[in-house]
């Protein structure tokens, strides 16, 4: 019982790193209508600039943090501004494609610039295990949750209390109404690319220490992530939250319960994202779209 | 000179026209109607103005040329276009709209024009935290207008403020419109299938027919003139 | 898309010279690059049987990389269990793996677009860790290494040139069968799918019929192509099949063209002979970074470069200056030349 209670809480915690990137997937989504299949390997690619910051410049690890965000939301907006704002208005497919060129290149280049070998990453929290009642709780399980929950309060308040924050719901929801008040629509999707970058960026230097550094250390990260956005309801930040926890914790009694469970993680994340989108393809808060043939 | 000209526009949807060269001016400080039947094109000439439609022609606005700025950029000269369908942020709340219709304003809402808006709609503090999608079509419209007031524009282009409402409350909304004009020097230019209504609160109106002014002048004239009367206004 | 309606003599040369460079190929070339064009087969193979899924009825795949991991494990295993003769695997494996096609494209019918794109993505990427977990049947990590692949008695080849031919031989008959379908009423219903569904199913086309058969159509050939793969290698192992391979297999049906006959051709000479060059292209550096054997990068460009500036891919380019070469002979006969039309 008491492994149970702890599984849960590491798969809560690692829940948390899905539902992060989740909640970059989910951004993106929102103002445009397609996934970025590139979201997972951007976050690779930042991580390895902060890793780059700590060994390199010896910089101190939250500094590099705090340097990784910015720079992943520069890389963001950049992104949308250079190779995704040419294709306004491209049909679904042709975008998707896009962001797939998107996933090869960014592997592509960080396999270029630090390698495949791969590196052991020191993250902001001490590897080593309290003790909490009977329970081992792990203080880098504990520091993850922390720094997601903070994110999202972050977040939270951005989008509700900010005027750009405000106004980037407004161009995603309501793109032609917003340019009517003065919304410059393209620049706010621009903005939600690299608050998306900036985000996925935390997830991968949360999830960097907990496995490898290596070029493909997020793929399977966002195989989960879409497990999660997709079984919270793609539109939904609150679907994205919920879900990254339930599909860590699903995934963290999958990999203990079950003989050979890690290699059969990944196909969990298939069978989850099949039958929710079968049995109920808004997903848990999503809202049911009309949409008969 | 007139606050609002248009000289010759023309605009077409893919291919098919709709402005065969339409020249009109809005005085400063008026409210201006613009009638016409279904499809002469009076929806296309208020997109043409806030540059939502592919247009030729010179517009010009307090002088300058707005005819090739994009939306965004006609919006931050103060003019607040209503558009058809009143462009409600449906899944915001009433106070998120009205923060929005302030957008282009250095820091946002401010509380004095939050305040002047409610002295004309006494009903948005109560309801301020309510979402947009919920409210009826009457006050929709009402937010729709309270939302652009919250920019403090020159200009408020309307594109058909009594569509689907009832009279009573078609009534309340062009009295609003009438003191917005008087107390605060607001410049309106208001579509309107509904003539009579219009040419009460209008000092001048054009008639637009198949995408081109039919004829012009002041509200009495145009509700004097037995043709015109007849032929256009359809009473 | 317009047919080029009359048999033209051009059309017929083409043919000719294209029947002779395939026939001829491996008796001017060196066992490397003849092995290398056997590749080129495979994936025209492969490439053919997704572009019938994304190019003609519109539904995207990340997975097919997944169906070719099918065909190839069917051929390893029966090769390696019952030691039958390999050839007669190649249909067992297509069929196999369009079984499991089929049995994909039902679910795969509710979902469009984007969720269809993550759940072939989510297959592409689960099928390595599956065949690892399976290890019984698939020898894990291992793989299976299967006895080379002879050519029959009797024909005086070397194993490259008889893969070679064997390959290409495949390859052109499911082209043909292919150009066929495409042709045919099935081939129009898939494009009235791709164009609008809800048009086609006004017009009486049965969505649920036509999507689970482009499916099972496209992982059959996916399945020809990994059995071949097989064969070719003879080994597989889980990470022949990973999510590079079905993304391979993107790159090259849309920088080949999508919904073009050729764009097939064309889309595998660049999936087998990127990553050949870019292996060459070590030179190419930029302080102390080498791209040598990095085709990642050159792939990821390419997508987007030929989306912006060529969204027919090169298939597409290669029919622009075909009709611009017909509009130009047609000019030059006639006083007035016929009005462009466009598509």
């Amino acid at each position: 019982m008491l492994s149970l209670i702890q599984q849960v809480i590491s798969g809560i915690a690692t829940g948390g790193i899905y539902a992060s990137l989740a909640l970059a997937l989910v951004l993106v989504y929102r103002a445009m209508d397609v996934a970025n299949f590139a979201q997972g390997e951007m976050a690779t690619f930042s991580t390895f600039i902060s890793y780059s910051l700590i060994e390199y410049a010896h910089i101190d690890f939250w500094l590099a943090f705090v340097i990784t965000i910015l720079i992943s939301f520069g890389l963001g907006v950049v992104i949308e501004r250079a190779l995704i704002r040419p294709f306004e208005g491209a049909p679904v497919l042709t975008l998707l494609i896009v962001t797939l060129g998107l996933f090869t290149a960014f592997n592509g280049v960080t396999g270029l610039i630090w390698g495949y070998v791969f590196k052991s990453y020191r993250g902001g929290f001490p590897d080593q295990p309290i003790q909490f009642g009977g329970l081992y709780l792990n203080t880098q399980d504990l520091g993850v949750l922390g720094v997601v929950l903070v994110m999202l309060l972050l977040l939270y308040l951005f989008f509700t209390r900010t005027k750009a924050g405000l106004a980037m719901r407004a161009a995603s929801l309501y793109p032609d109404s917003s340019r009517l008040l003065g919304v410059r629509v393209g620049w706010m999707l621009a903005l939600g690319w690299g608050l998306a970058s900036a985000v996925g960026a935390v997830s991968g230097m949360l999830v960097a220490p907990i496995i490898f550094l290596d070029p493909n250390m997020m793929q399977a990260i966002l195989l989960f992530a879409f497990t999660a956005a997709v079984l919270g309801g793609i539109e939904s930040v609150l679907g994205a939250v919920v879900g990254g926890v339930a599909v860590g914790i699903l995934m963290a009694l999958v990999g203990t319960y079950i003989p050979g469970g890690q290699d059969l993680r990944l196909a969990f994340g298939l069978i989850v994202i099949v039958v929710v989108l079968l049995v109920r393809p808004a997903g848990l808060f999503g809202r049911a779209t009309v949409k008969r043939v | 000179m007139a606050l609002l000209e248009l000289s010759d526009v023309h605009a077409r949807y893919g291919p098919i026209s709709a402005l065969h060269g339409v020249s009109l001016g809005v005085d400063e400080g008026a409210i201006v109607a613009l009638l016409g039947a279904n499809g002469a094109g009076k929806t296309t000439t208020l997109r043409a103005i806030s540059s939502t439609v592919r247009k030729t022609g010179e517009i010009t606005f307090d002088g300058h040329d707005i005819s090739r700025r994009a939306p965004e950029d006609v919006a931050r000269l103060g003019i607040a276009h209503v558009p058809e369908g009143r462009g409600t942020l449906g899944q915001l709340t009433v106070w998120e709209n009205l923060r929005m219709g302030a957008y282009v304003r250095r820091g946002g809402a401010s509380k004095v024009d939050y305040d002047r808006v409610c002295g004309y709609f006494s009903w948005i503090p109560a309801r301020r935290n309510q979402v947009a999608a919920t409210l009826s079509g009457g006050e929709q419209q009402m937010l729709a207008i309270a939302r652009a007031l919250m920019m403090r524009p020159r200009l408020l282009l309307l594109d058909e403020p009594s569509l689907g409402l009832a009279p009573i409350v078609v009534q309340e909304i062009f009295k609003i419109i009438r003191a917005v004009n008087e107390q605060d020097k607001v410049t309106v230019l208001v579509v309107e299938q509904n003539a009579s209504i219009a040419l009460q609160a209008a000092a001048h109106a054009y008639v637009l027919e198949v995408g081109k002014v039919a004829v012009s002048g002041t509200s009495a004239e145009l509700q004097k003139d037995e043709a015109v009367r007849r032929s256009y206004l359809g009473y | 898309m317009r047919r080029l309606s009359r048999t033209r003599p051009e059309l017929i040369g083409l043919a000719v010279v294209a029947a002779v460079v395939l026939i001829g190929l491996p008796t001017v070339t060196n066992q490397f690059f003849t092995f290398e064009f056997a590749k080129v087969a495979i994936f025209v193979t492969a490439l053919i049987g997704l572009n019938l899924l994304t190019g003609y009825s519109g539904q995207i795949s990340l997975g097919n990389g997944a169906f070719m991991a099918v065909g190839g494990y069917t051929t390893a295993i029966l090769v390696q269990r019952t030691g039958i003769p390999y050839w007669t695997t190649i249909p067992v494996a297509g069929i196999l793996a369009g079984v499991v096609g089929f049995l994909i494209g039902i679910p795969a019918l509710r979902l469009t677009g984007v969720y269809l794109a993550l759940a072939t993505f989510a297959l592409a990427l689960s099928i390595p860790p599956v065949l690892n977990h399976f290890d019984t049947f698939t020898g894990g990590h291992g793989g299976i290494v299967m006895a080379p692949a002879m050519p029959p008695l009797g024909l005086d080849l070397s194993q490259e040139q008889w893969l070679y031919y064997l390959c290409s031989g495949i390859a052109l008959v499911l082209f043909l069968f292919a150009w066929g379908i495409v042709r045919s009423r099935t081939g129009r219903a898939f494009m009235a799918i791709r164009d609008s569904e809800t048009a086609a199913v006004a017009s009486g086309i049965s969505l649920a019929y036509y999507k689970t058969l482009a499916f099972g159509l496209s992982a059959a050939y996916a399945g020809v192509a990994g059995s071949l793969l097989a064969i070719a290698t003879s080994y597989v192992n889980p990470d022949t099949f990973g999510l590079s391979l079905s993304l391979a297999l993107l790159v090259g049906v849309v920088i080949g063209g999508l919904g073009l006959d050729f764009g097939a051709v064309l889309g595998s000479l660049l999936v087998v002979w990127l990553p050949y060059y870019a292996e060459k292209a070590s030179g190419l550096q930029i302080g102390s970074l080498s791209f040598g054997g990095k085709p990642d990068i050159f792939y990821g460009a390419l997508l987007i470069l030929i989306l912006f500036f060529a969204p027919h891919g090169a298939a597409g380019l290669v029919q622009r200056g075909w009709r611009w070469y017909l509009l130009r002979r047609t000019a030059a006969r006639s006083p007035l030349p016929e009005p462009v039309v466009e598509r």
